[in-house]
């Protein structure tokens, strides 16, 4: 079996072109991961330029209507750049400079991770270009112009369903044509080793200030953590310290769009099935002869056919479940956050948002959950005003 | 070793045309497999259409488009092939994605590829470290999986090259595959280090579309693969395309006698 294993899933399926390349990221990522100076400067960037560590909250009023559990919210939200994107890229983008790379390539759904890779360029003097599918430009045309702000170039892929898994596509594509002088700042626990690795290394700080914060608060470890799930690496970044206690329940929240009844849905758990794409094997939205799916989400950063092959595995051994959530569903958690809160959540963290509000009246008042926000909800104004048939435009 | 593919190279420098199935339709497929043979064509590589060619530039992502939205299927290319092996014994590997050969379930993929005369499979996204779960039941049915190396690989050449069969697919240039105006790796450094580690043929494909760069590519190696051209015609003209590429590959082939 090949690197990069997690169960069955994970691996290496990717063109000849590129393997060197990998290989090199991989030896300078193991190299770097355990060095002093490196962990050093990256921490300085996540305490002093993105705000680490970032807030466990308890949502006192949410609490209170749904009448069960305490609820805390984990609020990378409140990062540099609004989500938890900005975690893993500063990792990547050092690493990348330490590799002696000029220039960084990322692809985005939503915009977040495309917006956070722009601002590690800026920040570390590295040329960047975004490749954005042309439907999701139009969705986030702000997350756009912040982008071309922060001096990187953005591609609109009109390929495929012009979404994020064809920017993937077309950002792989590109890494093939110039690797030299050229990393790719993946965005989330998906495509082939090294990368989900790193992305979980990086994101990792999440569920170990978690536990710190709880332990503070509560004094106890919480008895639920729930995140969204498109590729998947707020969730893992959620989930990876508590793996190890099994009385915490992992709660992975994907995009069921329309219902999982429908083929307009990003529900990659409930509706896929093992399969081999953009670099490895894991769960995916596909027909009977392997095509992938044309998925759909009202929630353009969990608009993906595919899941990362660790969430893959903790599925197969039973230690994660995975929900779908409707677009439906999200909309109001994202309304009701801002009420109840007065925190607007990113689409995406609302389907977590949403998924608690199902739960949390069952548990008792003596267990605790926390939600991850993983990204605030401003990008969505606009979009959520049309779907409730507000004519609202940027 | 699959005996048709290395008979492929016996007569001269190989001419390797590569097509999309059902591009525009299965039928023009099969007629087009015919007219490649009479112009002169040595191996002819089958695409299998994906819905994310990732290894793919623009006019072969749009053929792949062309036919799945036409609803081809790997079930309707196998029928075909099996209309086309009734014909000719004319040597043809499938080229297509891990996905499409893994979701049919590998096994049953290669035992009827076999089962219907295809001679190898070419699958992109599937490099050294991933190949034994494929190559160990290509190897059980008599397929050959045609092994890729490129100007990056550098000091993997002689480790592919050991394990390769058929022959050897050399990418001539960084990036997807389209056509180039000029083509600067050292080609002929890389099929030295493959030949100095086995005995095996290598054909140059990415990038060429001139008899020119054909017959350049071919005089440091063994063939020349040529995909984006072909299918461009293919794009370009349609059901009626048949004639345009039989003339098209009948010069690029003299081109390298």
């Amino acid at each position: 079996m090949s690197k990069g294993r997690f169960g069955i899933h994970g691996g290496q399926y990717i063109p000849e072109t590129l393997m060197n390349a990998v290989i090199e990221l991989e030896e300078a990522y193991n190299h770097y991961k355990d060095d002093p100076e490196f962990n050093r400067e990256l921490t300085e960037l996540l305490n002093e330029y993105a705000g680490r560590p970032s807030r466990l909250y308890y949502a006192a009023h949410m609490t209170e209507d749904l009448g069960g559990a305490k609820v805390y919210l984990k609020r990378e939200d409140l990062n540099h750049t609004g989500a938890h994107k900005i975690n893993n890229v500063l990792g990547q983008v050092l690493l990348a400079k330490k590799m002696g790379k000029t220039r960084v390539i990322a692809e985005t759904g939503a915009g977040q991770h495309g917006v956070a890779t722009a601002t590690a360029a800026a920040l570390m003097g590295m040329e960047c270009e975004v490749f954005m599918g042309e439907e999701d430009t139009k969705r986030q045309a702000l997350n756009v112009y912040r982008m071309r702000l922060l001096g990187a170039k953005v591609h609109a892929v009109t390929s495929g369903t012009a979404t994020l898994k064809d920017a993937v596509s077309e950002t792989m594509r590109e890494w093939t044509n110039r690797i030299a002088d050229t990393h790719y700042v993946l965005g989330s626990v998906m495509g082939p080793h090294p990368f989900p690795t790193i992305v979980r290394d990086f994101q990792a700080v999440i569920s170990k200030e978690i536990k710190e914060q709880m332990l503070e608060k509560e004094g106890k470890l919480p008895d639920a953590v729930l995140a969204c799930v498109g590729g998947g690496s707020n969730a893992i970044g959620t989930f990876y310290h508590f793996i190890e206690d099994a009385d915490v329940r992992l709660i992975g929240c994907e995009a069921a769009g329309r219902g999982i009844n429908t083929a307009e849905t990003a529900a990659t758990i409930a509706t896929g099935k093992l399969g081999i794409f953009h670099g490895m094997k894991s769960y995916f939205c596909q027909d009977e002869y392997g095509q992938i799916a044309p998925v759909y989400s009202i929630s353009a950063g969990l608009d993906y056919p595919g899941i990362g092959p660790e969430h893959a595995h903790l599925y197969d051994i039973g230690r994660a479940e995975y929900v779908p959530v409707t677009d439906e569903e999200a909309v109001e958690a994202f309304e009701y956050l801002s009420r109840i809160e007065g925190i607007i959540p990113a689409i995406e963290s609302a389907h977590a948002v949403a998924y608690a509000r199902k739960i949390v009246p069952q548990m008792r008042k003596d267990q605790c959950v926390v939600i991850t926000i993983s990204g605030r909800g401003d990008k969505d104004c606009a979009a959520i005003a049309r779907y409730r048939g507000e004519d609202l435009h940027e | 070793m699959n005996k048709r593919i290395t008979e492929a190279f016996a007569h001269g420098k190989a001419f390797i045309p590569f097509i999309t199935c059902g591009d525009p339709s299965l039928e023009v497929t099969e007629q087009l497999v015919y007219a490649l043979e009479e112009a002169g064509a040595d191996l002819i590589e089958l695409g299998i259409p994906f819905s994310d060619p990732t290894a793919e530039g623009p006019v072969i992502q749009a053929a792949n488009v062309r036919a799945l939205s036409g609803g081809v299927t790997t079930d309707k290319i196998f029928d075909m092939v099996k209309k086309i092996r009734k014909k000719t014994a004319i040597p043809m590997v499938f080229m297509t994605y891990a996905n499409v050969v893994f979701s049919y379930g590998t096994e049953r993929f290669v035992k009827k590829a076999a089962e219907l005369g295809m001679d190898g499979l070419i699958l992109p996204d599937v490099p050294f470290e991933e190949k034994e779960e494929f190559d160990s039941v290509c190897r059980a049915y008599g397929l050959d999986l045609i092994s890729l190396i490129a100007p990056t690989s550098h000091e993997r050449i002689a480790r592919i090259a050991k394990e390769a069969e058929g022959f050897v697919y050399c990418v001539s240039s960084l990036g997807v595959t389209g056509m180039r105006s000029a083509i600067t790796t050292d080609i002929g450094a890389m099929v030295k280090l493959v030949k100095a580690e086995k005995d095996i043929p290598c054909a140059v494909g990415f990038g060429i579309s001139t008899p020119e760069q054909a017959k350049k590519m071919a005089d440091q190696s063994d063939g020349a693969i040529v995909g984006s051209a072909i299918v461009k015609l293919c794009g370009q003209y349609g059901k009626d395309c048949v004639p345009y590429v039989a003339a098209y590959v009948k010069e690029m082939k003299d081109a390298l006698r």
